[in-house]
């Protein structure tokens, strides 16, 4: 009998040990406490942490070895007999005290700290950080500005019933389109905010965490010592899509940074002429581009759907009047957002050549059939 | 105590904590909001600058010892159809030194918008000692379909500004206000 | 008032049926309303809790999409704190306050039936928005998580139904509170000093000035809330010059008292527990009175530290910092005391006293890490993360819910005059504490290692974690049908119970017979 029971023990033990083991197949693994600090600020909050957690075993221990004790020792079953007293001074003082004391030992690093954390002076590159639903744009200055969301692919795996194990997605959920790109052992401050609800920008792996206000500038900042890939995601929630606004910050070469900013400088340039330029685009170059924009960039799928079926209470597309209306009231809407809905006005977030695509792409996508959209049409409706 | 004693001795109680209710409503409603500008005013927290009049601001001394630099940041809401950037990126000031720096907005749009500049001031150990004489963030800007508008912040900082803080940076975010119209 | 109260005093017999539930001004029947709404409430939002947790079983979408899921976890929160947590603790103040202090009843029983019967309404006003609307899966309810940080629920649709069920909530406990303080302040039998009150009675006399503090302003919050979302106010509203971080000063200068109205109570039942279960007088009465006080109080000056992240002034994070690590003092000292009346005791085991022993590890050990959050530069690593849902169920289970079952199975002879099933009693304690662990020690891990809490989704190496989770949930919320078994058996019958019911118990409610009388005391017992 006992056998059998041993048995069934053993199967179980190994059956849980399997799927403990179930490492590799996965990609998961137990972690048990912070990310590796690549940050002075992210070792100080690290071995803060530490010390913080010493202190709290040790006092555990102190305060549960005594209840353990007396759990087993003083009890009826034993023999114990109560005793009575209820009170004493010198206890209850010192026990007051002490506490008092340890905390006073915890403060002191914490407020050294803290105030590291939060002297923003003197960096050496500003970069503007704005948390939208449900994606960040990130802003250098000098023409270099762009937004950053969720790679297409992981987003489309992320859909109830896509079809897709997710487990075979690598980074699922931290990639994105457009990485945030720093130079290392630089001093780079981050200016945060938001352009709707609270968002907040968490780099784990730098210690760095801020919340994104809407008319909010909040400060923060970082100096890297390791080139690499880092990933994080929007800590504060902020509806229906807070899991998927991932924030990757690739971190490079001072000379490397520079050659990716002079490169993205003129890849922004090139997109503004292109963009600007009153060419005639063929409505398979606008589908094309409309696709990118609407499963990518322009995100418009993660309200209206995949199919342009809608999600929730948001409208759908398909068949929609203002989709296979005239073309005006389309490009409002886009362009200029719906005040007091959700939608946002797209005006500053996509250019002349986009909107048109993406709106093409709209009026022509599953089964709709409406005029296309060009360019210069946008540039007149603005 | 007696019945009728235990009955008073009630509706004490219950007038007393109906009074601390209505003074805790008033506390949460009316009173917090207003606490808290005035705290956020007086300290500065959360990037709220203070409002110098004229006559003070022919007041203020000057510091030709130090000199502070002022970035100038500018942010437009998605929902209001308008470009706005600064004149320039940054300027040095002494502490004192009264500065006029020119944002230029423009409306991208068809259609006449109401906008509303909210404005910040990081580190915000300094926004205390950010002192504005005239800023465009005072009052409601409308722009019509098209037109462009020079905006005007005169403001300086004041000699108290903590030594450590060497850079000052004045963030504009600019919202549409349509809706926030009828005051 | 005063007809209500002779009335009562006067006529031994009650309606039956509905009628008698509808109309009762009778504490004892009015405690049990509000504990049975409380447990309906708690399987209600331990459903959803396992909703969220089978979502969260893999990585990837498969069961709700991500609004739905941030509609359970925002109801999982209201629910559990406004819908079970809260009236619970009334319902147990209804029951054994006026038996504790030597009264008849509440003092003012006619308002007593009006602050349970609104919390009914309240509830379907939260949830009602759920069914609305036609597409069930898209999450028509509240989906701003349960602290409804402006202006995300700014955006909500259904903004007034969330106002005014939080409203009645509000008045409900605010009615509540009046009327244990009434009670407790003029009800007491002579003799019965408010040094000689059992702490059961001082914890709920401090919580229910904590509720009438803080609950108003909540209300102001909503109410603020209600104008900006429909007339045109903009105290929240950015763009019309208004501050969304007021909301969030405003709301936690309620929230964090909140969470003491959510433990304070479970502390007066555990000092109930715990002498009666060690046959030994609470150590530090004086200093167990003295420490609640001073954790109410503290808990007026803290609530910045919930948002450390918002970009306060360094002077502003310290100040709060150096505030909330304070609150350790007054607690250690409750803990010490707990623990130094289990020294030298001669203890017994039964039900009660494991949910106290219990709730004393358990919850010392959420003290912990709400020391650690309390560390502002650590707390913005944390601040957020799956560490933080860690931390405060820990306080919140096996604080305020550990309580909870412990004073239950307490006075559960008491009430019914029957004893309950030790055998299964013990069971259930065990499944809850062994599953209650399972799900939330791995989350401390998973925070650490960067996982947003609030997120229906998350990235691969989170995935082992979350599943332990999981699976400790799922245990947990069914290992809780067994104290639904549990308690309508011991209602249905069993073991009689003697008056004293418990060998070491000390107090007045004890010298009544069981089950307690109708009118616990018409005439007022004499305490020396």
């Amino acid at each position: 009998m006992s056998l059998k029971h041993n048995n069934i023990m053993t199967k179980g033990l190994v059956l849980l040990g399997l799927w403990l083991g179930g490492i590799g197949s996965s990609q998961a693994e137990y972690k048990l406490n912070f990310q590796e600090p690549v940050t002075a600020v992210a070792r100080e909050i690290y071995d803060l942490h530490m010390l913080v957690i010493w202190i709290c075993l040790g006092i555990a221990a102190v305060v549960f070895t005594m209840m353990i004790y007396s759990i087993i020792n003083h009890r009826k079953s034993k023999g114990a007999v109560a005793s009575d007293f209820h009170e004493s001074a010198k206890v209850e003082v010192a026990w007051t005290i002490i506490p008092f004391i340890i905390l006073i030992a915890v403060a002191i690093p914490a407020t050294s700290t803290l105030i590291d954390i939060e002297d923003t002076s003197d960096s050496d590159l500003t970069v503007k950080v704005t948390g939208m639903q449900w994606k960040w744009k990130y802003d250098y200055g000098d023409g270099v500005s762009y937004i950053s969301s969720l790679n297409a692919e992981h987003n489309r795996a992320r859909q109830r019933n896509s079809g897709i194990d997710v487990t075979q997605i690598k980074n699922y959920l931290l990639e994105v389109d457009n990485e945030l790109v720093i130079p290392v052992n630089k001093k780079v401050r981050f200016l945060v905010t938001s352009d709707d609800v609270i968002h907040s920008f968490w780099m784990p792996a730098f210690g760095v965490k801020k919340d994104a206000i809407p008319g909010y500038v909040n400060e923060t900042w970082t100096r890297v010592e390791k080139t690499g890939i880092y990933r994080g995601q929007c800590a504060e929630l902020c509806g229906k899509d807070h899991a998927f606004m991932p924030i990757v910050i690739r971190v490079v070469s001072d000379a490397d940074y520079k050659i990716w900013f002079v490169r993205k400088k003129a890849e922004a340039e090139i997109a503004a002429a292109e963009a600007s330029a009153d060419k005639v685009w063929s409505k398979a170059e606008l589908m094309a581009k409309g696709e990118d924009i609407y499963k990518g960039k322009g995100g418009c799928f993660g309200c209206h759907g995949i199919k342009g079926e809608g999600i929730a209470t948001f409208p759908k597309l398909v068949g929609s009047a203002v989709t296979t209306g005239p073309a005006a009231e389309h490009m409002k809407t886009v362009v200029k957002g719906r005040p007091g809905t959700a939608m946002a006005a797209y005006a500053n977030q996509l250019n002349d050549l986009e909107l048109a695509a993406v709106i093409t792409y709209e009026r022509n996508a599953w089964g709709n059939n409406a005029s296309i959209v060009q360019p210069a049409d946008i540039k007149a409706s603005r | 105590m007696d019945q009728s004693d235990i009955q008073t001795s009630n509706k004490k109680v219950v007038r007393n904590s109906i009074l601390v209710v209505a003074a805790m409503f008033s506390f949460g409603y009316l009173l917090l909001p207003a606490l808290y500008t005035l705290i956020c005013d007086s300290f500065g927290l959360n990037g709220q600058t203070e409002q110098l009049t004229n006559a003070e601001s022919a007041q203020l001394k000057v510091d030709k010892n130090r000199l502070v630099t002022i970035e100038f940041s500018s942010i437009v809401n998605s929902k209001l159809p308008w470009s706005f950037k600064p004149e320039v990126e940054s300027v040095k000031i002494h502490p004192g030194e009264l500065k006029r720096v020119n944002y230029l907005a423009k409306n991208l749009s068809g259609s006449d918008i109401v906008g509303q500049a909210i404005y910040s001031v990081t580190p915000v150990e300094a926004a205390r000692h950010f002192k504005k004489t005239e800023c465009f963030c005072f009052t409601q800007q409308r722009l019509k379909s098209g037109e462009s508008k020079e905006m005007t912040v005169l403001f300086t900082v004041d000699t108290d500004l903590p030594k450590e803080i060497k850079t000052v940076t004045l963030s504009y975010t600019f919202f549409r206000a349509d809706k926030y119209t009828s005051k | 008032m005063s007809e209500t109260m002779t009335h009562d005093a006067h006529h031994e017999e009650h309606p039956g049926g509905i009628k008698r539930w509808l109309f009762t001004t009778n504490h004892k029947d009015i405690g049990t309303l509000y504990l049975w709404f409380s447990f309906i409430m708690f399987f209600v939002a331990g459903f959803m809790a396992l909703v969220i947790r089978a979502e969260l079983f893999q990585p990837g979408i498969q069961i709700v999409d991500p609004n739905f899921f941030n509609m359970m976890t925002t109801l999982h929160g209201l629910i559990m704190v406004f819908g079970a947590i809260m009236p619970a603790f009334v319902g147990l103040a209804n029951w054994q306050i006026p038996m504790m202090i030597g009264a008849p009843d509440m003092a003012l029983p006619r308002m007593n039936n009006w602050s349970f019967w609104i919390l009914p309404f309240a509830a379907t006003l939260l949830v009602a928005p759920m069914f609305m609307g036609g597409n069930f899966m898209a999450g028509q309810g509240p989906a701003f998580g349960w602290t409804f940080y402006e202006p995300l629920s700014g955006q909500y649709g259904h903004l007034a139904f969330f106002v005014f069920a939080v409203h009645l909530l509000g008045f409900s406990s605010i009615m509540g509170s009046i009327n244990i303080i009434a009670t407790i302040l003029n009800m007491r039998a002579p003799g019965m000093t408010l040094m000689k009150m059992p702490l059961f009675v001082w914890t709920w006399l401090i919580t229910a000035f904590l509720l009438i503090a803080v609950m108003p302003v909540l209300a102001g919050a909503v109410t603020m809330m209600l104008t900006d979302k429909y007339f045109g106010t903009t105290f929240f509203i950015a763009a019309g010059g208004g501050d969304p971080v007021l909301f969030q000063h405003v709301f936690w200068f309620f929230g964090h008292p909140e969470v003491y109205i959510m433990v304070l109570p479970a502390f007066g039942v555990i000092s109930q527990i715990i002498p009666t279960f060690a046959r030994k007088p609470l150590f530090g009465y004086a200093s167990m009175v003295y420490a609640t006080a001073s954790i109410a109080f503290l808990s007026f000056i803290v609530w910045a530290h919930h948002m450390f992240t918002v970009g306060m002034p360094v002077a502003g994070e310290l100040y709060f910092m150096y505030a909330t690590v304070m609150i350790a003092v007054p607690t250690g000292v409750k803990v010490f005391n707990w623990a130094t009346t289990m020294w030298r005791g001669s203890m017994t085991f039964e039900t009660p006293m494991l949910w106290a022993i219990g709730s004393v590890f358990m919850f010392t050990f959420g003290g912990f890490t709400g020391l650690m959050l309390g560390v502002a530069p650590a707390d913005f690593q944390y601040h957020d993360s799956y560490f933080v849902v860690a931390h405060f169920h820990y306080t919140l289970i096996t604080g305020a819910w550990y309580g909870i079952i412990g004073g239950v199975m307490y006075w559960l002879p008491k009430w019914t005059g029957n004893m309950y099933s030790e055998k299964l009693g013990k069971t259930h304690f065990w499944l809850t504490a062994i599953a209650m662990n399972l799900t939330f020690f791995p989350m401390h891990f998973t925070g650490l290692a960067g996982m947003p809490r609030r997120t229906a989704d998350y990235p691969l190496q989170f995935t082992q974690f979350n599943q332990l989770s999981s699976v400790g949930a799922y245990i947990f919320g069914f290992s809780q049908l067994i104290l639904l078994y549990l308690i309508i058996k011991c209602i249905k019958g069993g073991k009689k119970a003697t008056n004293e019911v418990w060998e070491g118990a000390e107090g007045l409610e004890w010298t009544l017979p069981s089950p307690a009388p109708y009118h616990s005391f018409n005439t007022a017992p004499e305490v020396k």
